[in-house]
C-alpha cells in the first residue's frame, strides 16, 4: 500500500508540473508580450515598458517559470494587476464562497441521485424507473445557466422566496446558506442526473452477479440482498464519478456564479480573464488543477484501500 | 417443392441482403425514443435551414416603431427592446448553434479517433498519448478556453472577418477541448482489436501498417465513434451556448441561442419569454440528440441485434 501511494504521488507531482508548464505557455509565451496583452491594443509603449519592469518580465521565460513555481511553493502568488493586492489574499477570500457552494451542490446531487438510482434499479422497467430515466434525460439536456435563470424567475421574481443574487457574507450563516441554495440547485441538476443514471446501471449490473443469486438462495429477500450485498459493490464506479464531478462543479461555478453575482472563485477568474489580469488567471488555474488532481489522488487511494487488486498496477 | 414454399424461398432470395447497417437501422427504427429524437432533430434542422426563407425578416434589423411587441401574425414571438423579430432571431440563432455543434463535433471526433488509434495500436505511443489525455482531463478547461478566446479573438477577427473568425475560433476551442472521451473509447477498442486473428493474418501476408489501420482496424471502431459523435453534437452545442452566455462567443448582432439568452437576461422580469424560447430550443435539440445517441448505442450493441 505504501509503495502504491508513493508511485501515485510521483505521477501526481509529474502531472502537476506538466500542467503548470501548459498554463505558463498558454498565458505568458503564446500571447507574445504579456504586458502588452494586459494593457490591450492601444496602450502607450512607455506604460507597457513600466509594467514589464514591474512584473519582472525582463527575465527570460524559463527563469520566470521557475520563479513562479518557487513562489507558489512558498505560498506567494504575486500581486494582482487590477486589484493591487496579493493574489493569495484574493483567492482565500473567494474560496469561502466557492468551496461551500461546490460542497453544497455535491451534497444535493448525491442526496437526489442515490435514492433515485436505487429505486430505478430495484424496480427496473417499472413506472419509477421510467420517471427517473425521463427526468434525468431532461436534467442533462437543460443548460444549467438557463435553468438557473428559470429558478431566479420562479423563486426570486415571482414567489419572492429567495434573493435573485449577491451574497450577504457568513456573518449570518442561515442567510448565507439561503443565498447559496438556488445556485447549488442549478449546479447540482446535471450532476445529479448523471450520477443517478450511473448509480442505476452500476446497481443493475451488480444485481446480476452470482453472489446475489447465492444470497437470494440462502433466503434473503430481494431488498435484503440489495442493501446488504449489491449496494456496496455498486458504489465503486459511483465514487469515481463523484470525484470527477468535483472538477465539473468548479467549471460550472464560473457560469453559475455569474448568473447569481456571487463573488466566488469562478467570478474572480472570469473577471480576471476579461480584464486581462494574467497574474490572477494563472494562479487560480493552477489552484484548480491542484484541487482536481488531489481529489483524484484521494479517490485512487480510497479505492486501493478498499480493493487490494488495484494496488498491483 | 410446393408453390408456396417456392414463393417463400424467392421472397427470401430477392429480399435486400442483410448488412450491418441495415440491421442497425432495423433496431434503431424499433427504438421509440431514438425515432422520436431523430424526427425532432430533423424537424429542428429543417426549421432553422428553411425557416428563414419562409419567415423572411432580417433578425438583426432594428425597428423602433415595433419595440417590445407581444406575439402578432407578423411577429409570431413578438419583438425585443429595439424591435428585432424574436422568431427570426431564434431561427437564425439555431442555424449558427447547429453549425457550431456539427463542426466542433467533427473536429473533436477526428482528433479523438486519431489519438485513440495511435495510442491503441502503437505501444510506444500509448503511454505519452494517454498521459496527454489525462492532462487534458485534469486541466480546468473552461478558464483556459476563455483565455484562448480572449487571446485570439482580435487577430482572427482581422484575418477572417468578424463572423468567420469567431466561428473558426469557437469551433477550434470546443474541438480541441472535447476529444478525450472519444480517444479513450477508441484506444480501448483498438487495444483489443490489435490482438485479434484477422490483424495477425493481415500482418502475416505482408500488409503495411497504415493499410492495417485503415482497412482492418478503423471499420471495426466505427460504431463507438458514431455514438460518441452523436453525443458530441449535444455537448458542443451546450458549450457554445455557455460561451455565448458569458459574452465571449459571437458578436451581439450575430444571434445564437446562447447569445439570445445573454442579450435578454436583463429583461427576464418584463419579458421572460425572450429567455424561455432560446433555452427551450437548446434543451429540445440536446434532448433529441441524446435520445438518438442512446438508440444508436442500443442498435449497435451486437447482443441486442437480430431480435
Amino acid at each position: 500500500m505504501l509503495r502504491y501511494s508513493l508511485t501515485r504521488l510521483a505521477s501526481l507531482t509529474a502531472s502537476l508540473l506538466v500542467a503548470s508548464l501548459v498554463i505558463f505557455l498558454v498565458l505568458e509565451v503564446v500571447p507574445g508580450d504579456p504586458a502588452a496583452f494586459m494593457l490591450g491594443l492601444e496602450a502607450d509603449p512607455e506604460t507597457v515598458a513600466a509594467l514589464r519592469r514591474a512584473l519582472g518580465l525582463d527575465a527570460p521565460a524559463p527563469v520566470r517559470y521557475l520563479d513562479w513555481l518557487g513562489g507558489m511553493l512558498r505560498g506567494e502568488f504575486g500581486l494582482s494587476y487590477t486589484y493591487k493586492v496579493p493574489v493569495a489574499e484574493l483567492i482565500a477570500d473567494r474560496l469561502w464562497i466557492s468551496l461551500p457552494l461546490a460542497l453544497y451542490a455535491l451534497a444535493l446531487s448525491t442526496l437526489i441521485a442515490f435514492p433515485a438510482g436505487i429505486v430505478a434499479a430495484a424496480r427496473r422497467g417499472g413506472p419509477a424507473d421510467l420517471a427517473v430515466m425521463g427526468t434525468t434525460q431532461l436534467g442533462i439536456a437543460i443548460p444549467n445557466f438557463w435553468f438557473a435563470m428559470i429558478l431566479v424567475l420562479i423563486f426570486a421574481i415571482k414567489l419572492r422566496l429567495f434573493s435573485a443574487g449577491g451574497f450577504p457574507g457568513w456573518g449570518d450563516p442561515l442567510a448565507a446558506m439561503k443565498a447559496l441554495t438556488l445556485p447549488a440547485i442549478a449546479l447540482a441538476l446535471p450532476q445529479a442526473s448523471i450520477l443517478a443514471r450511473i448509480m442505476r446501471s452500476s446497481l443493475i449490473e451488480t444485481l446480476q452477479e452470482d453472489y446475489i443469486r447465492t444470497a437470494r438462495a440462502k433466503g434473503l429477500t430481494p431488498a435484503q440482498a440489495l442493501w446488504r450485498h449489491a449496494l456496496r459493490n455498486a458504489l465503486i464506479p459511483v465514487l469515481t464519478i463523484i470525484g470527477m464531478q468535483f472538477s465539473f462543479l468548479i467549471a460550472g461555478a464560473i457560469i453559475i456564479e455569474n448568473v447569481f453575482f456571487l463573488p466566488g472563485l469562478g467570478r474572480l477568474v472570469f473577471q480576471a480573464i476579461t480584464q486581462r489580469d494574467l497574474m490572477v488567471v494563472k494562479n487560480v488555474a493552477m489552484l484548480l488543477v491542484l484541487a482536481i488532481t488531489l481529489v483524484t489522488f484521494a479517490v485512487d487511494l480510497a479505492y486501493a484501500a478498499v480493493d487490494p487488486r488495484l494496488r498491483r498496477r | 417443392m410446393t408453390d408456396a414454399a417456392r414463393a417463400e424461398a424467392e421472397a427470401v432470395l430477392s429480399a435486400p441482403p442483410r448488412t450491418l447497417w441495415r440491421d442497425v437501422w432495423r433496431q434503431f427504427r424499433r427504438h421509440r425514443g431514438a425515432m422520436a429524437g431523430a424526427v425532432i432533430f430533423i424537424a429542428i434542422g429543417l426549421l432553422v435551414t428553411l425557416g428563414p426563407q419562409l419567415h423572411d425578416i432580417d433578425p438583426t434589423a432594428p425597428n423602433f416603431r415595433a419595440r417590445n411587441l407581444g406575439p402578432t401574425w407578423a411577429h409570431p414571438l413578438g419583438t425585443d427592446n429595439i424591435g428585432r423579430d424574436s422568431f427570426a432571431q431564434l431561427l437564425h440563432g439555431g442555424r449558427v448553434s447547429l453549425a457550431v455543434g456539427l463542426s466542433a463535433m467533427t473536429l473533436s471526433i477526428l482528433l479523438g479517433t486519431l489519438i485513440g488509434i495511435l495510442a491503441g495500436y502503437f505501444r510506444r505511443l500509448d503511454g505519452p498519448l494517454m498521459r496527454l489525455t489525462d492532462l487534458f482531463l485534469a486541466l480546468p478547461l473552461l478558464p483556459l478556453l476563455l483565455v484562448v478566446i480572449m487571446l485570439f479573438r482580435d487577430p482572427l477577427r482581422t484575418a477572417f472577418g468578424p463572423e468567420t473568425g469567431i466561428f473558426l475560433l469557437i469551433v477550434f476551442v470546443i474541438g480541441i477541448t472535447s476529444w478525450m472521451q472519444t480517444a479513450r473509447i477508441v484506444r480501448g477498442e483498438v487495444l483489443a482489436l490489435r490482438e485479434r486473428e484477422f490483424v495477425l493474418a493481415a500482418r502475416s501476408i505482408g500488409t503495411r501498417q497504415h493499410r492495417i489501420l485503415i482497412r482492418h482496424i478503423l471499420p471495426n471502431v466505427v460504431s463507438p465513434i458514431m455514438v460518441a459523435a452523436t453525443l458530441g453534437i449535444a455537448s458542443a452545442i451546450i458549450t457554445e451556448s455557455a460561451l455565448s452566455f458569458l459574452g465571449l462567443g459571437f458578436p451581439p448582432d450575430f444571434p445564437t441561442w446562447g447569445r439570445l439568452i445573454y442579450d435578454n437576461k436583463d429583461f427576464i422580469q418584463s419579458a421572460p419569454e425572450r429567455v424561455l424560447w432560446p433555452g427551450l430550443a437548446l434543451a429540445l435539440t440536446v434532448l433529441s440528440v441524446n435520445f438518438m445517441g442512446d438508440g444508436l448505442r442500443d442498435a449497435l450493441d451486437p447482443r441486442g441485434r437480430g431480435r
